[in-house]
């Protein structure tokens, strides 16, 4: 690729034209091809639909102040924490990283000019947006309240019919949600395999393009499973086929293994993409290389293979025979080694280096700490005899939260300030984006730990009323809640105000050493003036800091 | 990179998405040459037929769950289905994808006229499949073979109405001495249907015996979903070779419909035993 003729790149005053400014007007934005304008568009919906989710969770909390009635009802309750769970499932963790972040560095981080498919993305864009509105259509209009797994046979109860709207309107957001996630997993499969730059074989690959590639992988061969199972739930309440329902010799405990099928991959969706981000801010601002490259990559590709072998781990109480609960309790513990395998890496890499204490490291710092305590906790229940004494108990709440808020959220988080300068182009201020990290630090472990605690002395989750006993430990929760929830508002807030008075930021203000870091900030439409040089991507002595721009630049 | 390929770069973006990413200037600008648009095309098909496995599977487990917890139902309810229909219909499609087969080779070597040819037959036999499937469906609807909920076998059908009988034990001792006097493949069963006498199940229907139209209509009823997919994609690419977007340097849409054509019927070359060929 020679350089782009300047009357196309360039207009009149010499300003360079990047992906912002290419065009305007909103068709220019609603019709666009450009996996860069799409990863916004992403960022922007799925952050929506996070803070969403969040005000649930916040109406949540405060209802759990106090035994009993606090803020809502009863029936309230139960929608609010269907609701909390299944946006924040399938409308942000699930597209977060990968749709948002992963939508706008993966080309560039190929040394690619877009996706291999650009229309299918804006497709899977308008997917995500049409399944939203379903969701939305569930909650404004009618009373959705199955939990975010739609179990039956409480969602295919059929003399219920006041809720046929309800499930099948929320069923059919999952479903082209699914389509939505396949699509994008798809494309950056063929991205990935044939769109790699000459030089860039797969063990030249940043580690976040192998962990977008498992997690596209498991999007790909998990989420059809969940399209066809919530279609059969569709179809067992307008038709009533009997699958799931036991009046007809049907099995309600088939429906699990369908939906576990999918979500437990899909809980691998939600953390792997986060693994490759952490891989990405632990090198670049220890500006030492990674340790132990291969074992990362492999171990992504390990958990999203392992990953489809564990989903009776949700089943231990469900009645499943005693020797599939055993083999499926020991293949869910194998999955710690290749999880443990990358936090060790990582530790490694940090190990005497000279680190920048940045927002995105404070970040990842606080991933690790918080994702070894998720998956730690994710042994106690992988246990047969202690998941049973802690199965739908708050523990379970607490487990997957420090994996999926912990993990998923702060990577988000950590990520977002990290590849901020190279998506607007602006510097954010340090200081607030620091803050947001500590605030989202500690109002996470205020929130969650507390309900280690209650879980393990017997509260169950989902409940509106409780013991006294268990009200200091729920309040503590709730106070973290709001911490976490202002954690999140000041991260937001920093990014926004950068929009708006940040300084202009460097081609490389981190000194990354991958191929992001090469084109300007914010890229052009074609992402790279003339082609990037394929170098290691985590080899920092290439790199100087250059006083007049703030930034790194390339020596050789 | 010239001028032209960058305008025609703006072009790429500037026209607006069709909803199918093979659509447009022959090679999209992305894309360093023909060569890698088309594997990057053929891979991407091959992932979504491996979707599509995927999300048919759950309708296979659901089959084998039933098969082994309730043999019964299979064994009465599959009586209700005509293997004389299924037969042909079995026949329709495999030649179907000789003809599509046959196109994708007409594009590769440029002969439009054949191209066009074969496309029409080919979507002229998924349309016979579709009509073959109206006659079955038909048929079941005026039975009250439905699915479990709706599932009414009407009382015009003696066997039906029988109650449990020495009689029905005969006529079990007819139907298998029938069975075993035939042999046991399909052409056996288009001859035996084409004696033409009402094929009903025997006997009375077994307990929640309306899941097997459950299962017989999710998996067909799925499948013709592909099936009319598969009519929308041959269309497009019909009117795409009537125009004659399609030759030697470039016929990669044909061929990805042509992969995505052959998964509609492998389903079905397993549906039609499944459902109708079982004892």
């Amino acid at each position: 690729m020679a350089t782009v003729d300047t009357t196309t790149t360039y207009s009149p005053d010499s300003k360079p034209v990047n992906y912002l400014t290419q065009s305007h007007g909103f068709l220019s934005w609603a019709m666009t091809l450009d996996h860069k304008r799409i990863g916004v568009m992403y960022l922007v919906a799925t952050s929506v639909a996070f803070l969403l989710g969040g005000t649930f969770a916040i109406l949540l909390r405060t209802e759990l102040w106090a035994p009993g009635h606090t803020i809502v009802s009863h029936d309230t309750y139960n929608q609010l924490f269907t609701l909390h769970g299944a946006v924040m499932v399938f409308l942000f963790i699930i597209p977060g990283i990968p749709a948002a972040l992963g939508n706008f560095m993966l080309p560039i981080m190929l040394g690619a000019k877009d996706v291999a498919f650009p229309r299918l993305n804006l497709a899977s864009f308008y997917f995500w947006c049409v399944g939203a509105l379903f969701f939305l259509s569930a909650l404004l209009l009618t009373g959705l309240d199955t939990g975010w797994t739609f179990y039956t046979p409480y969602s295919t109860t059929e003399y219920n019919t006041s809720k046929d709207e309800a499930i099948i309107a929320a069923t059919m957001g999952v479903f082209v949600l699914g389509f939505s996630s396949i699509f994008t997993g798809l494309n950056f499969l063929v991205t990935i395999h044939t769109m790699r730059p000459p030089g860039m074989g797969w063990f030249h690959m940043p580690l976040f393009l192998w962990a977008t590639y498992s997690t596209a992988l498991i999007q790909v061969l998990a989420t059809p499973v969940l399209a066809i199972t919530v279609l059969l739930i569709i179809v067992e309440r307008l038709m009533g086929i009997g699958i799931f329902n036991p009046v007809y010799g049907g099995d309600p405990v088939l429906y699990q293994h369908f939906f576990w099928f999918y979500s437990h991959p899909a809980v691998y969706i939600m953390i792997l993409p986060a693994f490759g981000v952490i891989s990405e801010l632990i090198s670049v601002n220890c500006h030492r290389h990674i340790f132990g490259y291969r074992f990362i990559a492999y171990s992504s590709v390990a958990i999203a293979l392992l990953g489809f072998l564990v989903w009776g781990h949700h089943m231990f109480t469900s009645g499943q025979s005693k020797i599939a609960s055993v083999v499926f309790s020991a293949i869910t513990f194998s999955i710690a080694i290749p999880s443990a395998v990358k936090i060790f890496n990582w530790l490694a890499t940090m190990y005497k280096a000279s680190i920048s204490f940045n927002a995105p490291f404070l970040y990842a710092l606080s991933f690790m700490f918080l994702f070894t305590i998720g998956g730690l906790t994710g042994l106690f229940l992988s246990t047969l005899n202690t998941d049973v004494h802690l199965h739908d108990t708050y523990f379970v709440v607490a487990h997957f939260h420090y994996v999926m808020v912990g993990g998923s959220l702060t990577a988000f988080f950590g990520g977002l300030f990290h590849w901020w300068p190279k998506i607007s182009g602006k510097m954010y201020s340090e200081f607030p984006a620091k803050v947001s990290a500590f605030l989202v630090f500690i109002g996470f472990n205020l929130t969650f730990f507390p309900q280690f605690v209650m879980g393990t002395r017997g509260m169950p989750r989902r409940y509106y009323n409780y013991l006294p006993e268990f009200q200091s430990f729920h309040q503590w929760s709730t106070i973290g809640a709001y911490v976490l929830g202002l954690g999140a508002i000041v991260a937001f807030a920093t990014l926004v105000h950068s929009m708006f008075r940040g300084k202009k930021a460097p081609t490389n203000p981190w000194g990354g050493a991958s191929l992001e870091w090469q084109c300007p900030s914010p890229p052009p439409l074609e992402n790279f003036h003339e082609a990037p040089t394929v170098g290691d991507c985590y080899d920092y002595d290439r790199l100087r800091y250059d006083e007049k721009t703030e930034g790194y630049v390339m020596t050789k | 990179m010239s001028d032209h390929a960058v305008a025609e770069t703006t072009d790429a973006h500037a026209s607006h998405g069709h909803g199918h990413h093979e659509h447009g200037p022959f090679q999209a600008h992305h894309f360093e040459t023909p060569k890698q648009q088309f594997d990057a095309g053929k891979f991407g098909m091959w992932l979504f037929l491996v979707q599509e496995v995927l999300f048919f599977s759950g309708l296979f487990v659901f089959y084998a769950i039933y098969r082994i917890n309730h043999p019964e139902i299979f064994e009465w309810g599959h009586q209700a289905l005509d293997t004389t229909y299924g037969a042909i219909n079995t026949i329709v499609l495999l030649f179907s994808s000789l003809t599509m087969a046959w196109a994708v080779r007409c594009a590769q070597l440029g002969k439009k006229n054949g191209l066009v040819f074969f496309l029409v037959v080919t979507l002229a036999c998924a349309g016979i499949f579709l009509g073959v499937k109206y006659v079955e469906y038909s048929a079941k609807f005026e039975h009250g073979y439905l699915w479990a909920r709706y599932f009414n076998p009407t009382s015009d059908n003696p066997h039906v109405a029988e109650p449990p009988s020495i009689s029905k034990e005969v006529d079990k001792v007819v139907e298998k001495v029938e069975s075993d006097l035939g042999d046991h493949s399909a052409a056996a069963h288009d001859a035996h249907s084409a004696e033409g006498h009402h094929h009903g199940p025997v006997g009375p229907p077994p307990p929640n015996a309306g899941v097997f139209f459950s299962i017989y209509f999710t998996m067909t009823g799925l499948h013709a979903i592909h099936v009319i997919a598969g009519i929308v994609a041959i269309t497009w690419i019909l009117v795409r070779s009537v125009k004659g977007h399609f030759g030697p340097m470039y016929f990669g849409p044909v061929d990805y419909v042509g992969l995505y054509w052959h998964l509609v019927d492998l389903v079905w070359i397993y549906l039609f035993p499944m459902l109708y060929l079982i004892e």
